[in-house]
């Protein structure tokens, strides 16, 4: 059977590939384009390991087919930090211990980033339910949590006095 | 040295440390949080193929024969396995970590033999040059099965009757040994003091049974590695797991091939707690590898690692404990039946071990089956046993208080264990923080807050032993003075940051100068596994001592340099500084510039140590838990949550802080949802996240902390394990509060909306 052509942006560069019918944006970010921050933890969009944005909007990568990628623009955990700048959520999670394993926390900056973007001040509740489609193992949400409310502030504070 | 201790012990009751107890960033966070942290699943080699597992739809059948000619016709298939590729094994039991390893087992769990013993147990491997084509050719194997009766509860597996998984298992521990095979595969009996005369003497008896369903240990990354095979014979494995040597040693039984052979690297490890202390998959990879001259990347589905991964045992505990009305224990009594899966080896008898621990109870007893049935081989699970046994005494701890109308704190207070009390296993504690969790507790605000209608809140406390064992450690001094810290033992929670502490805290450098590294088999001797609480204890006691080593070879560089005596060169702040009366004015000599000029004084400064550590310290912790129940649904709402343990020393107080509340919100899943679910012919029907449903960001609240610090005088800075401890109170911290909110004692989990509106409607129907 014959290749789709799938012409698309991933973090803001153009990107050209073949895929086959069935295969995931996810299988062809890790397995095509080696962008293998995106984690499969379920192949089922029950985990949110995979987590990217698609024209700003938040999608299980597991849960889109590739020849669906075509002509949007994709953001992946790679493309979070400018360049070795982190984010000001990612250096929140580290700052907060808001990792144990690591696994599922690319996932996690990619969800909050798309909350952030979207409702710069949230209250707890909001941030809860916002994430509640990411799993996380180790650490009971507490300090994922905290960093998102801390980051989101800090970024606020930094909007206002730049 | 024993000043030195004493140096030590005086540092931790002065909190002198530089870096001990304070909260950087971890040295691995930052490609952790880009992507760039290299998981099982991450790896790409040239040439690699994929490999994929055909699995038992059945729960229990014989194989009459297996036909894999059309799947191994199929173009781009590379390599086909079944059971009969490798070797047999003999039926012998040998020594584990923390319990005893049947590599026979382990090696029919990989792969099946002469029957299928569940839902999900491997047949069938292949590899092929795309995940298509080996979906293909999984389809083409014709296995002919002759489908047998099966058994998935322990109850029923333990009936006479029951269909018999092992026709050769004769259980252990029972005298006279039994004629006749059964499920049963073991018993084993822990006892103190006379039972019979504790009861005689108590004044009050609380008896009852509880039951735990089998629970997932929910690890988001899924099992996965790849493996490589030379012409001559030698293997690469690159995978997760919570041991590269484990991972070693496994292998070779599994593949009767030489340690020597094999060589591991750890990938980073997606979660484990407790589940990837075995192999599944690594053997297959291995073979499929060895017949197609590829590396072979495998990764399981998450439908394969709930059907085929190891969860913990089901439980049926029944628990009898006596008091004096004044509340203190006179005689406790449990009965352990816990299900081992297909093959023998539950956790029953750790938790028979652990159950009463945390008390004072001159008369006890604790008997405890070990029961096969047609379910997944189950693995350990963070404090392997202690919660389901846990969880029956803490509640009838529970009630013993409502029924003496006593606040169950002080009751737990009244009867806490401490230095000197004799535990159900043999030795007596040394120096332990449980009583110190209960003051705590009694001192938090939420203890004395106040609760709504509908609201309840639990207590619970827990034990878990921790263990020591065997560690390696490097520590390689850079030329600029830079330090690398080499240990065997894979990250699973932020171990790099303590380790990387402890070397800087040594010596006296800067944190950002020294480099954890994660060594693979070759480039670091043996360690025993990640496990057990005992990487910060253990390895953490080898990086001391191979950073202390290191600290008295730059104290010789320095005299060498000084051309003075030994004796009279301290090592402070990172520096040697010379004592000598006459010369005392010298300018101190930094790291740097002796690792500078470490060609002139003897070569390459490192130090090695290899230790088996003893002196584990024992854990408690104490929960507390305030819930609302909805009398309509029978929904459970967790309002508040606090978890209090002794930590001994916390090294990283953030990351001891994220073991508390990642071991209660598990606690809290098992509790509240958590269960396998098996139809009438003993299928899986919830193997996904969505059905499964471990708890998610919005069921919780924020999980309060607090750190006690009882430091164990074992470990140089008195670290004790922390890991395990945090999942044992919250099964009867959870219950307990649910008890106490609907008014009804609540004695299976998971306490299920359905499950618990059947309770309430029932009573309510009872009037």
């Amino acid at each position: 059977m014959a290749k789709h052509h799938v012409t698309t942006t991933v973090n803001r560069q153009p990107v050209e590939l073949l895929c086959d019918t069935s295969e995931t944006l996810l299988d062809v970010l890790r397995d095509e384009l080696g962008l293998t921050g995106s984690k499969e933890g379920c192949g089922s969009g029950d985990c949110g390991a995979c987590s990217v944005l698609m024209d700003g909007r938040l999608v299980c990568a597991c849960l889109v087919l590739a020849v669906e990628a075509t002509g949007h623009e994709i953001t992946t955990i790679e493309g979070i930090a400018e360049g070795n700048t982190l984010h000001p959520i990612q250096q929140q999670f580290l700052e907060d211990a808001a990792l144990q394993c690591g696994i599922c926390t690319p996932g996690f900056v990619v969800a909050a980033k798309a909350l952030l973007d979207r409702n710069p001040d949230p209250t707890e509740t909001e941030v809860r339910f916002w994430l509640a489609g990411n799993l996380c193992r180790c650490t009971g949400y507490d300090k994922i949590v905290r960093a998102v409310l801390t980051a989101a502030a800090k970024m606020r504070e930094e909007a206002v006095h730049g | 040295m024993g000043n030195e201790k004493e140096a030590l012990k005086a540092g931790i009751e002065q909190g002198t440390y530089k870096w001990v107890g304070t909260r950087p960033i971890r040295p691995d966070g930052a490609d952790k949080v880009t992507g760039r942290a290299a998981f099982g699943a991450d790896l790409d080699l040239p040439g690699m193929v994929t490999g994929t597992v055909l699995r038992s739809p059945h729960a229990h059948a014989r194989i009459r024969s297996i036909d894999t000619s059309a799947a191994r016709a199929l173009p781009g298939v590379l390599a086909v396995v079944t059971g009969a590729d490798f070797p047999e094994l003999p039926n012998e039991v040998a020594a584990g970590g923390e319990a005893p390893i049947n590599f026979r087992h382990i090696s029919e769990n990989v792969i099946a033999r002469a029957k299928v013993l569940y839902d999900g147990h491997a047949v069938a491997a292949v590899a092929a040059t795309s995940a298509e084509i080996a979906a293909e050719a999984l389809s083409r194997i014709k296995v002919d099965y002759e489908v047998l009766p099966h058994v998935i509860d322990v109850l029923d597996a333990m009936r006479e009757d029951a269909p018999v998984l092992h026709e050769g298992l004769i259980t252990n521990g029972v005298e006279p040994a039994p004629t006749k095979a059964s499920n049963i595969a073991g018993r084993v009996e822990f006892a103190m003091g006379d039972v019979a005369q504790g009861f005689a003497e108590a004044e009050i008896i609380i008896e009852r049974s509880y039951t735990t369903a089998a629970v997932h240990q929910g690890y988001i990354e899924p099992h996965a590695c790849v493996a490589s095979v030379t012409a001559d014979g030698a293997a690469t494995i690159w995978c997760s797991s919570q041991g590269q040597f484990m991972v070693r040693e496994f292998c070779s039984k599994v593949l009767s091939m030489d340690i020597g052979n094999i060589r591991v690297t750890p990938a980073e490890i997606g979660g484990g707690f407790g589940g990837k202390t075995t192999v599944y998959l690594e053997p297959l990879a291995v073979a499929l590898a060895q017949r197609s001259g590829r590396p072979v990347h495998m990764v399981m589905t998450r439908s394969e690692v709930f059907r085929a991964s190891g969860p913990t045992s089901g439980t049926h505990v029944h628990i009898k404990l006596g008091a004096k009305r004044d509340g203190s224990f006179v005689a406790g009594e449990m009965e352990l039946k816990y299900q081992a899966g297909a093959f023998p080896g539950s956790p029953a008898f750790l938790g028979g071990m652990t159950g009463f621990s945390c008390y004072e109870i001159p008369h006890a007893k604790a008997v405890c089956w070990d029961v096969v049935s047609n379910r997944p081989k189950c693995a350990a699970y963070r404090a392997p046993g202690a919660p389901m046994a846990s969880f029956g005494v803490e509640s009838a701890i529970d009630e013993l208080a409502q029924q003496l109308n006593m606040d169950p704190l002080e009751l737990r207070l009244k009867n806490a264990a401490k230095t000197g009390t004799r535990t159900i296993y043999g030795p007596k504690f040394l120096e332990i923080g449980y009583a110190e969790t209960l003051q705590a507790a009694k001192a938090h605000p939420h203890w004395s807050a106040p609760l709504g209608p509908n609201q309840g809140r639990g207590i619970a406390s827990g034990f878990w032993f921790n263990i020591g064992g065997q560690s390696s450690a490097a520590v390689h001094v850079n030329e600029n003075g830079s330090v690398s810290v080499v240990t065997g033992n894979p990250d699973i929670g932020g171990s790099r940051a303590s380790m990387a502490i402890m070397a800087a805290e040594v010596l006296g450098m800067d944190l950002d100068q020294v480099k954890p590294v994660i060594g693979d088999t070759g480039q670091i001797a043996y360690s025993f596994l990640t496990g057990g609480s005992r990487v910060t204890f253990a390895t953490g006691m080898a990086v001391v001592q191979a950073a202390e080593n290191v600290v008295e070879q730059l104290r010789q560089r320095a005299a060498k340099l000084w051309k003075i005596d030994v004796e009279h060169v301290i090592w402070r702040d990172g520096a040697a500084h010379c004592t000598k009366a006459d010369e005392a004015a010298r300018a101190p000599l930094s790291l740097a510039e002796i690792a500078h000029q470490a060609g002139r004084t003897g070569g390459p400064i490192s130090g090695g140590v290899s230790i088996n550590a003893a002196g584990a310290g024992p854990g408690f912790g104490t929960h507390i838990c305030d819930v609302e129940v909805d009398p309509e649904t029978g929904g459970v709402k967790v309002l508040r949550y606090t978890a209090i343990q002794d930590v001994g020393r916390a090294i990283h107080p953030s990351y001891v802080e994220g073991q508390l509340q990642g071991g209660a919100v598990q606690g809290i899943g098992w509790a509240l949802n958590e269960e396998y679910v098996y139809d009438a012919k003993g299928r899986l029907q919830n193997a996904g996240f969505l059905d499964y449903r471990m708890p998610v960001c919005s069921d919780l609240p924020m999980i309060d902390t607090v750190l006690v610090e009882v430091p164990n005088p074992a470990h140089p800075y008195g670290v004790r394990g922390v890991g395990e401890v945090p999942i044992v109170p919250p099964l009867a911290a959870v219950a307990n509060a649910v008890s106490r909110a609907a008014g009804l004692r609540m004695t299976d989990l998971p306490l299920s909306p359905p499950r618990l509106l059947a309770a309430i409607d029932g009573a309510k129907a009872a009037g």
